[in-house]
């Protein structure tokens, strides 16, 4: 997985609430056999037409939001169906930091385990990152893991909360597969254990 | 030893390691399997040469991607792309030898018909599935939820997955329910109550005189919309109906083991004074035929209520209600009971078992489909449609006017060709009415089965109490 430690880049500015993964990604975009590529298809019905043609006002098309590494977003955002296509067309676009008052949960986990940093601030803040956002190309935000720091084109610097394992697996690029199968041997005496108590599970 | 919650108790049961920073692996006993996002995750794990650790406890069957119709066998009704995904998950069940359900076994159906079924869920365990309507498990007393692939490749590499506790949440739904309130009704009331995020970060208990009348089929029904509020699961403590459900079932346990699973379920409850972070109390009495208006499961009311304003509401909310009714083509102060519908879709895994069959064949008999319009029938599971046959409600919905189709996913989420076309109108007994959730700009009602029947009589978003 890509490491995550800090971001300087355009933010995008979509402050539509209850952005669902159906929104996200398609599902006619799921059929695929393969974690990449979904980039093309990022909110691909409010992003294109019928035809393909690029609808001109939706953010992402907006030329000095082409190039955008960070969204900001309105509350409960990601919820709806678990599908990982979600943050792969995210981060398959470039996009790797989400900043929004909520996330849903599924779409918050799925987020670490492909290198995205899903920030968590409160609606007051976010607004203020919101109206930075919509400065364009040129306003720039900050993003500082280690420190747990956003910070605005203006110097204004917000502290964000992150659960320590995931900001340090992030932080590392870490497989949890493999730091899992490190403690192989409490899974399997965890087994033996309930294999006796719940013998018909 | 303090009091616990129902979840408490299971989330202890299932602890297989917890680190100094608190971050757990929770030890799953299913983990179900579908086509559309699991490709990645077995392909993950030959990329690091690893294998499935408990392929015994792992089902898989095809259900989101394929065709319902009847000439299903003949694989050219299949686009290529999703023939490619369903002959992934063939491979990819042979060989790692997985419980497996094809597309041609008649117990092949929806991954969370399927699961209770056969039997596989049972009261007490920890169920997983790459699909967020696993919650629906949670009737039996489970603790069941939906997970992305890296987290499908995590269970199928290590039988465990990495988490942190969710905080509990009781939602009470007090006495009865009056004559045409279904557990659908139910659901969707506790989510207009909480909202789609009301319930991000908890497990809810659903609990309360309403739910224990309710049968285990419409318990599902009420614990598969838990995550359309956000939840991580829904919960119900198991009992008698539980266990009548279980009893029998191919996978279900026999002989002495029942007996010592059984004493080990009637364990399975809330103790007196354990503690709720958050509590939702509804009254059943209260509880109408309910409708979606917008685009978001949060936007339901009774179907005798109008449709809302943009300045009914607050913050966020204005634009993105402002922007459901552009997308659903709907004026402020309508009656919901005035909309003009063109498709009727009953099935999903909220609501295509054999009680919502038979409460849609209660409305449908003897009368027909109004002209024009489009109604289908897609049954849960190839067992489902069996036993619908059998009991001749088939026979009720066919006369009617009704396509009656093969088991799957269907027009749920839209990924096989039942889709609604551009600015189509569906009453359907699904789960999402996302913006384009049932095909492109088109436009979806969540109703019961028994709503959905009735509108596809009369064409327009109808109260069954009017039918009945």
């Amino acid at each position: 997985m890509d490491k995550f430690e800090t971001l300087t880049g355009i933010a995008a500015p979509m402050p539509l609430v209850n952005i669902d993964t159906d929104m996200i990604i398609p599902k006619q975009f799921l059929k695929t056999i393969k974690r990449s590529g979904l980039g093309a298809n990022l909110f691909d019905e409010m992003r294109f037409d019928r035809q393909g043609n690029e609808i001109a006002d939706f953010v992402l098309n907006k030329p000095q939001y082409r190039e955008a590494e960070i969204l900001v977003a309105g509350e409960n955002f990601g919820c709806g169906s678990s599908r990982e296509h979600a943050p792969w067309a995210i981060k398959d676009f470039g996009i790797r930091c989400v900043i929004a008052p909520s996330y849903a949960d599924i779409f918050y986990n799925n987020c670490f385990k492909n290198g995205i940093l899903p920030i968590v601030l409160p609606q007051e803040q976010v607004d203020v990152l919101m109206k930075d956002a919509e400065k364009g190309a040129n306003a720039r935000m900050s993003i500082d893991l280690e420190a747990q720091t956003v910070t605005t084109s203006d110097g204004e610097v917000f502290s964000f909360e992150v659960d320590s394992f995931k900001k340090h697996c992030l932080m590392n690029g870490l497989d949890d597969i493999g730091l899992t199968l490190e403690k192989v041997a409490s899974v399997k005496a965890f087994e033996a254990k309930a294999g006796a108590e719940r013998p018909w599970v | 030893m303090s009091p616990k919650t129902l979840y408490d108790k299971i989330w202890d049961a299932h602890l297989a390691h917890e680190a100094e920073d608190g971050t757990c692996l929770l030890y799953i006993d299913r983990h179900l399997v579908h086509e559309v996002t699991s490709p990645q995750a077995f392909e993950g794990l030959r990329m690091a040469g690893r294998t499935v650790h408990a392929p015994d406890k792992t089902i898989a069957v095809p259900d989101h991607n394929v065709p319902t119709t009847l000439d299903r066998a003949n694989a050219k009704t299949m686009t290529e792309d999703s023939r490619v995904q369903v002959e992934a998950l063939d491979k990819n069940a042979k060989e790692f030898g997985l419980h497996y359900y094809p597309v041609s076994d008649v117990r092949q159906g929806i991954v969370h018909i399927v699961g209770p079924e056969q039997g596989w869920t049972l009261p007490g365990m920890t169920v997983v599935c790459g699909d967020s309507h696993t919650a629906t498990h949670g009737a039996f007393g489970s603790l069941a939820h939906g997970i992305g692939t890296s987290e499908v490749e995590h269970v199928l590499a290590t039988q465990t997955l990495i988490q942190k506790k969710s905080k509990n949440m009781k939602v009470e739904i007090t006495g009865k329910l009056k004559p045409g309130v279904t557990a659908k009704d139910i659901t969707m009331s506790v989510i207009g109550e909480t909202g789609t995020a009301g319930g991000t970060g908890y497990v809810i208990e659903y609990c309360g005189e309403a739910i224990r009348d309710l049968s285990m089929e419409g318990r599902m029904t009420v614990c598969n919309m838990a995550i359309e509020g956000g939840a991580r699961a829904g919960l119900i403590a198991p009992d008698e109906k539980t266990y009548e459900y279980c009893m029998g079932r191919p996978h279900a346990p026999k002989g002495a083991e029942w007996e010592a699973a059984v004493t080990y379920w009637k364990t399975l409850f809330t103790d007196e004074g354990a503690h709720f972070d958050k509590v939702i109390t509804l009254k059943g009495e209260d509880i109408a035929p309910s409708v979606t208006w917008g685009t978001s499961p949060e936007d339901v009311l009774p179907i005798t209520a109008k449709v809302p304003s943009p300045s009914d509401f607050k913050g966020g909310k204005v634009e993105a209600v402002q922007r459901s009714l552009d997308y659903m083509g709907l004026t402020p102060g309508m009656a919901l009971s005035d909309i003009e519908i063109d498709t009727v879709f009953i099935g999903s895994c909220t609501n295509g078992r054999i009680e919502d069959l038979r409460a849609a064949a209660a409305i449908l008999k003897g009368k027909k489909v109004k002209d024009g319009l489009r109604a289908m029938i897609v049954p849960g599971s190839g067992l489902v449609r069996a036993q619908a046959e059998e009991e001749g409600l088939a026979d009720i919905f066919k006369d009617a006017g009704f396509e009656w189709r093969l088991a799957g996913c269907s027009m749920c989420l839209a990924m096989n060709p039942d889709q609604l076309a551009e600015g189509e109108r569906c009453a359907s007994t699904s789960n999402r009415n996302f913006e384009g959730r049932q095909g492109y700009k088109g436009r979806t009602h969540l109703v019961s089965p028994g709503m959905a029947a009735a509108a596809a009589i009369s064409g327009k978003l109808t109260d069954v109490r009017e039918i009945m």
